[in-house]
């Protein structure tokens, strides 16, 4: 390919268009044509732009003729194409769209999905929680397609409500537990760390309690409420480490970190240094391109792959490192799981390997026999799905299915199985593993080592029944 | 040459300051160091060994003082009450005292897990209610009354005596009454670190392919009284796609062309985003609706409730926008409404809502 050069015939000011050329066979197709000031001589510029203007006036004569002519039509009584057998209405009689003028840019300066997704919402258990301030909305899994959660659809967990806070009076403390420590404690505004080196990352973030109504018996109709505490979303934020760094943190005797939220409930977490060493956890700003979102910690938030949500800390105010772990009350008395000896686990932070069938979904109807992408999500706290496992049959018999790309460590992963129903009752689960061999237990295997009170961590296989009228119901099996 | 060797001795100096920029990155300009008032205002978290907990005391029966007035409306005048959240006294004994492990624990049949049947550091709890309590006032009790609380809720739980003073030179002691201090366990593979040892996942499976056992049984699932339990799924669910969602007003259908033909009738049927009322908007950001539903009871009456009783007075809405400003008890119940610390232009928004009937 040569670039076109002044040694090429000047053209006529209407030809600078890329159709034209590739039309004329002047220009191969996927050939890029340089603007006109590359290759006209001043003269010619002149001449382009004067032509250009004249150009302008006839277009919008053409345009004001058209209009008129459209009012015209508009005007007369409108005759419905007679649709015969095997016609389709909607192709026959053109819509509105098609023969009216559309709306303007700039209608909403920061968009909004179609009117008709007005049924695509987070919603709430009801008798979930007593109050709306302490409680929890769920992600609609079942409408969501890819891995990316859109941050208007991410579920909400507060303890004490959600703020939006001016983001030019928030700061972010690092501290020592004692003055050794860490030697410089500091303090960032967000000018400070939105100066600093970034990095952009998918994760899953998903609540510990998420499935936890369903530990002893079904209890919720659809995926939205049995795993809608899940999200996933590009984050966008500083490594931790670096902030620890620039204070001088004891690494080899500050083994802990707390992380603590700047909002009425100031949450409080542990952490581990050997994550946060690995460079794996943020101070987050970003999320799906946007700042955070109000209810999901505007504007920071720590970011902790793999590990459950509540240590996310959001409206994140202060991270202290310490040398022992620090028992908060969300460590104690909240996300501690009850086994069947009635000790209490501690610390349990880890979310292990998991996946849900969105499609077909507990409280959907099928619309009739033949062909279904079945389709649905996998994760892994302890790094990346390596395979899921279908099942049609109630786990007898089991078909792999295809991960779609990107398969990213500690992020949801997509998964679609080709299925054609035959319109009798069918039993569909999926199982992941993971890249540590993990395998997701079904509830029979989780309750014989759990039992059924521990509120979090239910990472059971989920089983969904596809009855023969379509609907699709939620059970657990035997 | 000369310059050559220039060159080369340029890379050495920058390939060292590559090296050491490797080491330890700086960031000039960004950060400064925290002020020790600055500390002092934010390092507020207690650790299970007692570091951060602030020297003061409080007795029992301040306790008492500040949870009836701050405290039970939620909580109940006894730590018992389950309206708002789980309780926090009850379930524990005497025994447990002396073992350090809540029997009721093992016991599957026993309903509810209160705070003081978990709690197995003392530090958690006065942290708890020195961050984060009261819920709608968090921070706003003074350190000895902090004390003071945590003293009463032991008390009920019959961890110390009536006549007892809880201070930073005693919580040690009584951190060895806690019934269930003996009751955690870090053994388990799901800390993402080396503090608590590695261990492999407690729960195994295997990746079973053909005639995987056993054979399946539906053993659980919603009956049909819980249909329409979470509200129509038909609302749920996009209206276009490869499947569509179940219209639960409804019995379920028993074929599939009764179930297709409902489901392509049933349109989109989200009702059109309404705009909140205004008052609304403000009782919430006042936290009015931490205590009162708009029809359902909470703490308080709701909303609809309220504005039934006092239909027809004359001076209603001043006689509201008072009660909310002043607080009050005994319209309702033995529960007290604290007095509300927002402007009376808000408070008569509220009052005037409340008095057109409450509409959502």
């Amino acid at each position: 390919m040569t670039p076109p050069s002044r040694s090429e015939p000047i053209r006529r000011a209407g030809d600078f268009s890329l159709g034209d050329a590739v039309e004329r066979g002047t220009v191969p197709s996927g050939r890029l044509v340089k603007a006109p000031e590359h290759f006209l001589d001043p003269a010619g510029i002149r001449r382009a732009f004067d032509e250009a203007r004249h150009g302008r006036r006839d277009f919008i004569r053409r345009a004001f003729a058209a209009a008129t002519a459209g009012a015209a039509a508009a005007a007369a009584p409108t005759v419905a194409a007679a649709a015969g057998d095997g016609d389709d209405p909607a192709i026959l009689n053109l819509p509105e769209h098609t023969t009216g003028l559309g709306q303007p840019v700039v209608t909403d300066g920061y968009g909004r999905p179609s009117k008709h997704e007005a049924n695509v919402q987070r919603r709430q258990s009801p008798g979930l929680t007593q109050t709306s301030q302490a409680s929890v909305s769920f992600a609609p899994l079942q409408s969501l397609f890819g891995i990316v959660t859109p941050s208007g659809l991410h579920f909400e967990r507060h303890h004490q409500g959600w703020w939006d806070v001016d983001p030019t009076g928030h700061r972010l403390m690092i501290n020592g537990s004692d003055e050794k420590i860490v030697r410089k404690p500091m303090v960032f505004t967000m000018d400070d760390l939105m100066r600093l080196p970034s990095v952009s990352r998918f994760h899953f973030i998903e609540c510990g309690a998420n499935s936890g109504m369903e530990w002893g018996n079904v209890a919720v109709p659809t995926c939205q409420y049995t795993h809608g505490m899940l999200s996933c979303c590009e984050f966008t934020g500083v490594p931790l480490k670096i902030l620890l760094d620039m204070a001088g943190a004891d690494v080899r005797r500050g083994r802990y970190l707390l992380a603590e939220g700047a909002d009425g409930s100031s949450m409080t977490r542990t952490l581990p240094m050997e994550l946060v060493e690995r460079g794996e956890v943020l101070v987050a700003y970003g999320q799906n391109g946007e700042m955070l979102r109000p209810e999901n910690g505007y504007p920071l938030r720590l970011v902790v792959p793999g590990v459950q949500g509540v240590s996310w800390v959001k409206y994140l105010r202060r991270i202290e490192v310490g040398d022992q772990p620090y028992g908060t009350k969300d460590e104690v008395l909240h996300y501690v799981d009850l086994m069947p000896d009635g000790l209490h686990r501690q610390y349990t932070s880890i979310q292990e390997c998991k996946s849900v069938i969105t499609t077909p979904s507990g409280g959907q109807v099928l619309l009739g026999t033949g062909f279904y992408n079945l389709t649905g999500l996998a994760w892994s706290g302890r790094g990346k799905v390596r395979r899921v496992d279908v099942s049609v049959d109630g786990g007898r018999n089991w078909r792999q299915a295809r991960l779609e790309t990107p398969v990213l460590s500690k992020c949801l992963t997509r998964f679609n199985l080709d299925w054609v129903w035959d319109g009798k009752p069918a039993l569909v689960q999926s199982r992941a593993v993971d890249e540590t061999g993990y395998v997701q237990p079904t509830y029979r295997q989780l309750r014989a080592v759990r039992g059924s009170r521990s509120i979090y961590h239910n990472n059971a296989v989920q089983t969904w029944l596809v009855t023969e009228s379509g609907e699709v119901r939620n059970v657990q099996l035997s | 040459m000369s310059s050559c060797r220039e060159g080369f001795a340029a890379v050495l100096i920058a390939a060292a300051l590559t090296a050491g920029a490797a080491q330890a990155q700086t960031f000039p300009g960004i950060g400064r160091p925290a002020t020790a008032k600055e500390l002092s205002a934010w390092d507020i978290d207690v650790r299970p060994d007692f570091k951060g907990l602030p020297k003061g005391s409080g007795s029992v029966s301040r306790g008492q003082d500040v949870w009836e007035s701050k405290c039970a409306s939620c909580h109940g005048i006894f730590g018992e009450s389950n309206e708002v959240f789980s309780p926090v006294v009850g379930g524990t004994g005497k025994a447990d005292i002396e073992t350090g492990r809540v029997a009721r624990l093992r016991d599957e049949s026993f309903p509810q897990r209160t705070t003081m049947m978990k709690l197995s550091s003392l530090s958690s709890l006065w942290d708890y209610i020195n961050r984060a309590m009261p819920w709608n006032q968090p921070k706003s009790l003074t350190t000895d009354e902090v004390y003071a609380v945590t003293a009463f809720i032991l008390n009920l739980a019959g961890v110390v005596p009536d006549d007892f003073t809880l201070s930073d030179r005693n919580v040690a002691e009584v951190q060895k009454r806690l019934p269930n201090r003996n009751g955690m366990t870090t053994d388990h593979a799901m800390w993402p670190g080396d503090g608590f040892g590695r261990r492999a996942p407690d729960v195994r499976s295997t990746a079973c392919v053909r005639d995987c056992g056993p054979v399946p049984k539906v053993a659980s699932s919603l009956p049909d009284h819980a249909r329409n339990a979470h509200g129509n799924l038909a609302e749920q669910n996009r209206g276009v796609g490869a499947q569509r969602g179940a219209d639960t007003t409804r019995p379920a259908p028993t074929t599939l062309a009764e179930a297709a033909a409902r489901a392509t009738t049933v349109a989109s049927a989200a009702p059109a985003s309404r705009t909140e009322p205004a008052a609304l908007a403000l009782a919430k950001q006042h936290a009015c609706t931490a205590c009162h539903g708009i029809e359902n009871r909470l703490v308080g009456p709701s909303f609809v409730e309220v504005a039934r009783r006092h239909a027809g007075r004359a001076d209603l809405v001043d006689y509201l926008a008072g009660r909310i400003k002043a607080g009050g008890a005994g319209v309702w119940g033995p529960v007290p409404m604290p007095p509300q610390s927002l402007g009376d232009a808000d408070a008569r928004a509220i009052a005037q809502w409340l008095a057109a009937g409450a509409r959502p």
